[in-house]
């Protein structure tokens, strides 16, 4: 599925990566740092101050016009034409039969003139089969239907993004924005502008929003800018604690949140309930692909669905290890590491629904050696909060990003 | 042991050879510095129980790092006779004194013929230098 002859691409902060030592894998198309120091140590960093990663390589769509709303409603699960001003859900991109095609996060905002636009995060990997997607569904005739125009515009080589992740973000970035974010709510956003000579009069955009189970955000700037606001970052976040951290903590972070990855938990062959994502699915609004599917998929009883294990032994299960109840498999691992925070190995993965009930015993086979693991509630982590959960995080702030 | 004075494999095993009381010659392996940088975040350590035959070029291990899972190479044909009983429940041991107390497991040789494949150090130096340009 990969266009193998396009070589990798850098993201803005690419150089700055390299000259900080940073270890450079390539990425779902992109060149991207794993770790500057030690996975574990910028994982315990965010956990505990606050860590900062490019995330510039996840792709974004903006959509605007008059037609863009139900343009949007039509193609995605979840309810997106009563979105408020700066308010962001996560959502599924589902084919035909509800399979997924990819996890994403949708916000609404008002430019500087107040005209309203949407924009799409997608996973870097999917970014080329979205965007194609897209096209498929809005032909000329429908893009240029008078009244009911929708233009929009792959942004994502114009635009870095930062995760700014830990208890110390709001302390990290509020100097550097004119909104309050003490008091920007979860899954919320705004437009900003960056209160730093090194923005050069330009602004961005802020959300809420996350991968690491922390409190933090996701900003967006210029990529011309982006280098200059990166740095600011860190030499603002440097009283804080604050650290580069690299995909490989990302990971790492994520898995600990119970947060699902496309490629992984994530898949044309796996449907949003069996992947507990049902909450994302919008059945009885506008109609969208595999919205037909999953009306009768949400009416089947389940036969597996996707579980946390927490492993016994000393030994990380990966991804693709099977999983079996005595010696008779009844699963397969999605992802699985070593988890810095519990201090022993966790994984994901998907179980016949008899065997996935939480305390369930089972073993897992990690490279033809047995592992014993347990079925655990998700998430393996969650953040202590200082205030009550907000709407929308009811069950476990899955959603999307990708690493 | 210091550095220069070791053997090293292509597999980046650190080798000492020393002739043992029944005049048995044996082999005390270990990973080197530059192997274990490169892994950082150690998580799990696999070694042989003693009595294990080992061939040369062979597995007789696994070390394992947040990220990624890594054989441990015999340098030689032989027996493990002892197995570091610190190291797999203290992976910082390994990580701070890679060629003293991280020390892995001894072999009792059965066939030098492995030894003459082993780098000095300036060669081993040279490989992972190489290496690091290729990274």
């Amino acid at each position: 599925m990969k266009s193998s002859s396009q070589p990798p691409l850098g993201t803005p902060l690419h150089d700055w990566h390299v000259g900080r030592g940073a270890r450079m894998v390539e990425f779902a198309g992109w060149h991207m740092p794993v770790q500057y120091t030690s996975i574990i140590q910028e994982h315990r960093a965010t956990r505990a101050a606050c860590g900062l990663a490019d995330i510039s390589h996840m792709g974004r769509l903006r959509f605007e016009g008059p037609g863009a709303e139900v343009f949007l409603a039509e193609l995605l699960t979840r309810r997106v034409a009563d979105l408020g001003l700066n308010q962001i859900r996560y959502s599924l991109v589902t084919n035909e039969d509800g399979g997924i095609l990819d996890d994403t996060l949708v916000g609404y905002y008002h430019n500087a003139h107040g005209q309203p636009y949407y924009v799409m995060v997608v996973n870097a990997a999917n970014r080329r089969k979205i965007v194609d997607w897209v096209d498929a569904h809005l032909p000329p005739e429908r893009a240029e239907a008078p009244g009911e125009e929708v233009v929009w515009s792959d942004v994502t080589r114009l635009w870095a993004m930062f995760a700014i992740q830990g208890p110390h973000a709001v302390d990290v970035v509020q100097p550097l924005v004119d909104v309050d974010l003490a008091s920007m709510k979860y899954y919320n956003g705004a437009q900003v502008r960056i209160l730093h000579p090194a923005a050069q009069r330009q602004g961005g955009i802020i959300s809420r929003t996350g991968y690491t189970g922390e409190d933090g955000f996701e900003l967006s700037v210029g990529a011309t800018i982006a280098r200059g606001v990166w740095e600011a970052l860190l030499e603002m976040g440097k009283p804080f604690g604050a650290v580069p951290t690299g995909i490989g903590a990302r990971d790492t972070l994520r898995l600990e949140a119970g947060m699902p990855l496309y490629g992984h938990e994530l898949s044309e062959t796996i449907h949003p309930f069996q992947a507990g994502l049902g909450y994302t699915c919008y059945l009885t609004g506008y109609d969208f692909p595999g919205r037909d599917a999953l009306k009768r998929l949400e009416t089947e009883p389940l036969q597996s669905k996707l579980v946390g294990l927490e492993l016994a032994g000393r030994r990380p299960a990966r991804g693709e290890c099977p999983i079996l109840a005595g010696s008779e498999p009844v699963g397969r691992t999605t992802s699985g590491t070593y988890s810095p925070t519990l201090e022993k190995p966790i994984a994901l993965g998907y179980v016949r629904v008899e065997h996935a009930e939480p305390g369930t015993e089972l073993t897992i086979d990690v490279r033809g050696r047995p592992a014993p693991a347990r079925i655990v509630k998700l998430p393996f982590y969650r953040r202590k909060r200082c205030q009550e959960p907000l709407p929308g995080t009811a069950r476990r702030p899955t959603h999307q990003e990708g690493s | 042991m210091t550095p220069e004075e070791l053997l090293y494999a292509k597999t980046h095993e650190w080798v000492h050879v020393e002739t043992g009381p029944s005049g048995a010659k044996i082999a005390t392996v270990g990973l080197s510095a530059f192997a274990l940088e490169v892994l950082t975040d150690l998580v799990y350590l696999d070694l042989p129980e003693v009595g294990r035959q080992v061939e040369a070029g062979a597995s007789f291990g696994e070390i394992e790092s947040v990220k990624a899972v890594s054989d441990l190479f015999s340098p030689v044909d032989g027996e493990i006779v002892e197995v570091n009983p610190d190291v797999a429940e203290n992976l910082q041991r390994l990580a701070d004194d890679p060629y003293g107390a991280g020390w892995l497991v001894k072999i009792k040789i059965t066939d030098q013929s492995g030894l003459s494949q082993l780098l000095d150090h300036a060669a081993y130096q040279k490989q992972c230098e190489e290496e690091m340009e290729e990274g």
